[in-house]
């Protein structure tokens, strides 16, 4: 093509440009982005308006949160250092026998480029769920997911040891506590007994973690530390064991 | 003569009385290992564990469960419906599926923690949203039905008993139901999650109850020494091919049940891999698969159901698959664990049953033979009168 039979054809520049094209455009241009940023925070925070979100949206809606306080365990999961400090505070706080634990650590390997290998650790309590599988399967009752606060709860004197609980929890949350003065599962209350129903306002693992790793508040309190780390805009927010279905109450960020 | 029939009492006698001494000793074992348990801890007595809370004792139980609403459903496919000449069978089938829902029961009570609140709470503090809850219920409400049929049975009133043995099927049946939505329901194991269980478990329960009942009668036409009439044997052979017919069924459902877990995520394959070549491969090839659906099937296919003795020997083997299989469907169901990936976390979950678990669930066989003795002292006649009425 000669430069003469160029200036013949029709210009590509913006200036040709309908208006209905270039909305079109900056729509889908909104889109994309509401979803990356929108999105990661948004629809990965399985906060259910008990009745006005449905299960298949984990979207928490600021002002719509079921429990007043709504307490929430915020894990930064690249600030844990597996010093095991929030272990042994829960172990003494809730007089956890050796052979049981409410909340652990688990240690994660990814391999790098040139045979380096970077660490993780994830640490793990109950999810204290907003659907709860445990509670749904116990058949006295003796879990129970509390009205105010949300907290999923024992009353062990309804225990009657059938182990359905532990089954069904997705996160191996639960065990047995055999002492004579328990007979009954155990799992973390977000010191609901030890310190919460006390007066204290944080759990004992996050009282104890050196490093800001377990933050613990109320959702529902827009000044709260995790409302403000859940609702950072590009945060990147995750759950275990999302396909569960069972709607945690414990997040994890990198942030 | 009269020399001959003396005989044959006495050694029937010590037949019985060994067969009672022998359940009744199973009995005290097992209910010694469940004290024992209590006491030591079920941590230290059992080898659940956070990871796997059930193992060998829910499945025995269930096992039980299954093979008691397979007789009540038998009952009411014979008496009720009739189609089959299975009748003639009925009041042992009823009292036998009395005693299997009692042994389930013995065994699931000694496997709880805390046994001794069992029975308020579910009352006092009913959770209705637990399949548990209805099963515990249901079960329970069967068992008293069936008691009140047996006694509609030895006083004649044939007519009543069998509308209370409809009612019982249905409660069975809803309990069964509730008992593969304990496993199904659960969507923390997707190995058990989903519609499968429930069906599968309905198809086991007639198979095995089939099997209970072919075994049971068997035993008892042995130890009371006395030739089975042509209507026992023609029940006897439906029995084997509803056993046919049901374990050609179940080995569709098992390769089914394997190609679609193949075709799921790693839990559902290594769940599925643990069968097929993990640690319950012996479990699922030898004994579930082989022993207990292949082998029967065989062996019921080229004696074109003609010897009642091959039919009992099948049936036996039956029995064992299946107990083995209601183990292998707990097992497998949640020996993977949930972290996988995680430093130290092995592929598979260890798991082996510890002897008090072994005699616990030997308690349960003894409640059965305990039962089955029951029936031959004193309901004889009635199942007798039964034989020669039809």
């Amino acid at each position: 093509m000669k430069m003469n039979d160029l200036e013949k054809v029709k210009s590509e520049d913006l200036s040709g440009l309908r208006s209905s094209e270039r909305r079109n455009f900056l729509g889908l241009g909104l889109v994309i982005t509401g979803m990356y940023l929108g999105g990661t925070v948004l629809s990965l925070t399985p906060v259910k308006s008990a009745e006005a979100i449905g299960f298949e949206e984990v979207v928490p809606v600021p002002g719509k949160y079921p429990y007043a306080p709504h307490y929430t365990m915020v894990l930064r999961e690249h600030l844990c250092i597996d010093c095991g400090r929030c272990m042994e505070a829960c172990v003494k706080t809730n007089h956890v026998p050796e052979y049981g634990s409410r909340t652990t650590i688990l240690e994660k390997q990814r391999p790098l480029e040139g045979n380096a290998i970077e660490t993780i650790f994830t640490p793990v309590l109950c999810n204290q769920c907003n659907n709860p599988p445990c509670v749904r399967v116990c058949p006295t009752s003796a879990i129970c997911k509390d009205e105010k606060t949300g907290i999923v709860r024992i009353k062990k004197d309804l225990c009657i040891g059938c182990k359905a609980c532990m089954t069904a929890c997705p996160y191996d949350a639960c065990y047995f506590n055999e002492e004579p003065d328990v007979r009954a599962v155990d799992k973390c209350d977000f010191c609901w007994e030890s310190r919460l129903s006390k007066g204290e306002t944080t759990t004992a693992c996050a009282e104890a973690c050196p490093t800001g790793c377990r933050v613990f508040g109320d959702l529902a309190d827009k000044k709260s530390e995790v409302y403000i780390l859940l609702h950072t805009p590009g945060t990147t927010i995750w759950v275990l064991r999302p396909e569960s279905g069972a709607l945690p109450n414990v997040y994890y960020i990198n942030t | 003569m009269n020399n001959t029939a003396t005989q044959k009492t006495a050694v029937t006698s010590l037949l019985a009385s060994k067969v009672w001494w022998l359940s009744l000793a199973m009995i005290a074992a097992g209910v010694g290992a469940g004290i024992y348990a209590l006491y030591v801890g079920h941590g230290e007595a059992f080898s659940n564990t956070r990871e796997i809370p059930w193992g060998l004792t829910i499945s025995v139980s269930t096992c039980f469960a299954i093979i008691s609403t397979g007789l009540a459903l038998l009952f009411t496919f014979s008496r009720a419906w009739g189609g089959n000449n299975m009748g003639v069978l009925g009041s042992r089938m009823v009292w036998l599926s009395i005693f299997m829902l009692c042994g389930a029961f013995l065994v699931i009570g000694l496997e709880m923690e805390n046994i001794w609140r069992i029975s308020l709470d579910l009352i006092l503090h009913p959770n209705f949203t637990s399949n548990i809850w209805w099963m515990g219920v249901l079960y329970g409400a069967a068992v008293i039905v069936m008691i009140l049929e047996v006694v509609l049975i030895v006083l004649r009133w044939y007519k009543t008993a069998v509308v209370l043995g409809v009612l019982c099927a249905i409660t069975e049946a809803c309990a069964i139901f509730n008992l593969g939505a304990v496993f199904s329901s659960l969507k923390s194991h997707p190995f058990w999650y989903g519609g499968q269980i429930p069906a599968f478990f309905l198809g086991s329960a007639v198979l095995s109850g089939a099997a209970a009942l072919l075994v049971m009668t068997a035993l008892s036409y042995g130890i009371q020494r006395r030739r089975m009439s042509e209507e026992v044997r023609a029940a006897m052979t439906t029995g084997g091919k509803i056993m046919l017919l049901i374990c050609f069924c179940l080995l569709i459902a098992n390769a089914w049940k394997i190609l679609n877990a193949y075709s799921g995520d790693y839990e559902l394959i290594t769940a599925a891999r643990s069968l097929t070549e993990g640690p319950l491969a012996i479990n699922f090839w030898v004994v579930e698969i082989g022993t207990g659906l292949v082998a029967p099937i065989v062996l019921l296919m080229i004696t074109h159901l003609r010897y009642v003795s091959v039919m009992v020997f099948s049936a036996i083997l039956v029995l064992v698959g299946q107990f083995i299989s209601c183990f292998n469907m707990v097992v497998s169901g949640a020996i993977v664990p949930w972290d996988h990936g995680i430093v130290g976390v092995p592929t598979y979950l260890p798991f082996i049953p510890t002897p008090a678990e072994y005699i616990v669930v030997l308690a349960g066989f003894g409640v059965v033979g305990a039962g089955f003795i029951l029936g031959e002292r004193f309901i004889d006649k009635t199942f007798m009168a039964e034989d020669s009425s039809h």
